[in-house]
């Protein structure tokens, strides 16, 4: 059984590969998502009215299954600093997990350094705010309100405890856009937010701001293994149906 | 120094997935996981001593900026410096460490908790003036039917509404749960893959 595993991520390891190399030739088609219009959007004015974002990148924990939402927040936070890293207000990042924070330090200390303003960077940029998702929740809260921010960017793992940073942001007229990878924290972010983003939406920021065409070959692929599942699915309910399995 | 960081990436990387798959071939490779891993955790430890020095450095600049908000910073560092010296001191497993716990942090906690009742259903009240939509109607008169459907009235359940209300829960509710999942599993494996190959490196260097 282990084999089959292994021999469907070679698959689709592969097949990442090859579109990758294909997505780099060919531009790229999406379609709209209005809360990654949005977000372009507001990066931009962002830099224009000199205020400045905040991405929350949630407490999701790089050793275990919340780690892909993680990933992909730091992926995005990596585009943002490079996009945002001139502004009279630069972009400040939040973690509820240290060693999310670290790489959250991390990425926008790359981020400064391939927009060619490394002196720049101010450590204090990107933070811890606390050690469990309650104890984030409760020390970003401040963050929107307090540092002249115009956008709030909730996107990683989150509970319902999102509920308290969108209210807070909210309070001080930010904008906020989210997507948690987490059931009860999408629920809550479709209530709290202006625009949220649904599911695998989460991971296609990088795609939608221009990331690069690995991140749109990983749209690719993951719009060919779901609509594998779909056929199997169906076809494992006619089975079913028809008295085969 | 970048290839260095992407190549001990990779290969860690791939060191624990080939622990995984490949240990029936190469038994030494399930040694080499848990020694990857636990190297993962020990490193973990170490960011979180990291990461409570970042609040109190972004707490302390604070402070001494005379930042909104400081005097809340001031009581958090001393909160956080005099706890971390009463656990070293005094042990985690003693009742003056357990006071604080069962004392003040599970309750603050709890009291979060409760802001967050409000906090959401000031939330739903607001959904349609923020957004008119078919979308936060549907969203909103499920909330409604489910809330109508579960909770116990003094007259009794509502004809049909608590059949209505078990059914969008075990079968709508399940089923777009197990969508929603399946597209963010396949989102973590093919962002997964993006780090193994080094396309996304959140780990260092431009």
């Amino acid at each position: 059984m282990i084999i089959i595993e292994l021999i469907i991520l070679a698959v689709i390891a592969f097949l990442l590969l090859v579109i990758t190399l294909w997505k780099r030739k060919s531009p790229a088609k999406l379609r709209e998502i209005p809360a990654l219009a949005q977000l372009s959007r507001m990066l931009g004015l962002s830099v224009e009215d000199g205020t400045s974002l905040h991405i929350s990148l949630g407490s999701g924990n790089l050793l275990d299954v919340r780690g892909g939402s993680a990933l992909a927040g730091l992926a995005m936070l990596r585009h943002i600093a490079e996009r945002t890293s001139v502004s009279d207000e630069p972009p400040v990042a939040s973690a509820g997990d240290p060693v999310l924070g670290l790489l959250a330090q991390d990425t926008l200390q790359a981020g400064y350094q391939t927009a060619g303003v490394k002196e720049l960077y101010a450590h204090t940029s990107g933070r811890v705010a606390g050690l469990s998702p309650f104890g984030y929740a409760a020390g970003a809260m401040n963050i929107p309100q307090d540092e002249n921010v115009s956008v709030n960017i909730m996107i990683g793992h989150f509970g319902p405890e999102v509920s308290l940073l969108a209210e807070a942001s909210e309070r001080g007229s930010v904008t906020n856009l989210g997507a948690s990878d987490n059931l009860a924290g999408q629920a809550v972010l479709f209530a709290n937010t202006q625009e949220s983003l649904i599911g695998e939406e989460l991971f296609s920021t990088g795609a939608y701001l221009g990331a690069g065409a690995s991140h749109l070959a990983s749209l690719t692929v993951q719009d060919i293994l779901r609509w594998l599942i779909i056929l199997a699915l169906l076809g494992g309910a006619v089975a079913k149906f028809m008295g085969i399995i | 120094m970048r290839v260095i960081t992407v190549f001990i990436a990779i290969v860690s990387g791939l060191a624990v997935l080939g622990g995984y798959f490949l240990q029936d071939f190469f038994p030494v490779l399930t040694q080499v996981q848990t020694l990857v891993l636990n190297w993962a955790i020990i490193l973990a430890g170490v960011a979180a001593l990291g990461g409570i020095l970042n609040l109190i450095s972004v707490h302390t600049g604070k402070v001494r900026h005379s930042e909104k908000g400081s005097i809340y910073s001031a009581l958090l560092v001393v909160s956080l410096v005099v706890t971390f010296a009463l656990g070293i001191i005094l042990r985690p497993e003693h009742s003056a460490m357990k006071v604080v716990m069962s004392g003040i942090i599970i309750p603050t906690e709890a009291a979060l908790m409760g802001i967050l009742t409000i906090s959401l259903l000031y939330a739903a009240i607001r959904l349609l003036r923020r957004r008119v939509d078919v979308m936060s109607i549907v969203f909103l008169l499920t909330a409604v039917f489910i809330l109508l459907g579960s909770a116990t009235l003094p007259f009794g359940d509502i004809p049909l509404i608590g059949t209505f209300a078990r059914w969008v829960t075990q079968v709508g509710a399940l089923g777009g749960m197990r969508g929603i999942l399946i597209g963010v599993a396949l989102g973590a494996l093919t962002t997964g893959l993006r780090v193994l190959f080094g396309a996304d490196r959140p780990y260092g260097g431009s």
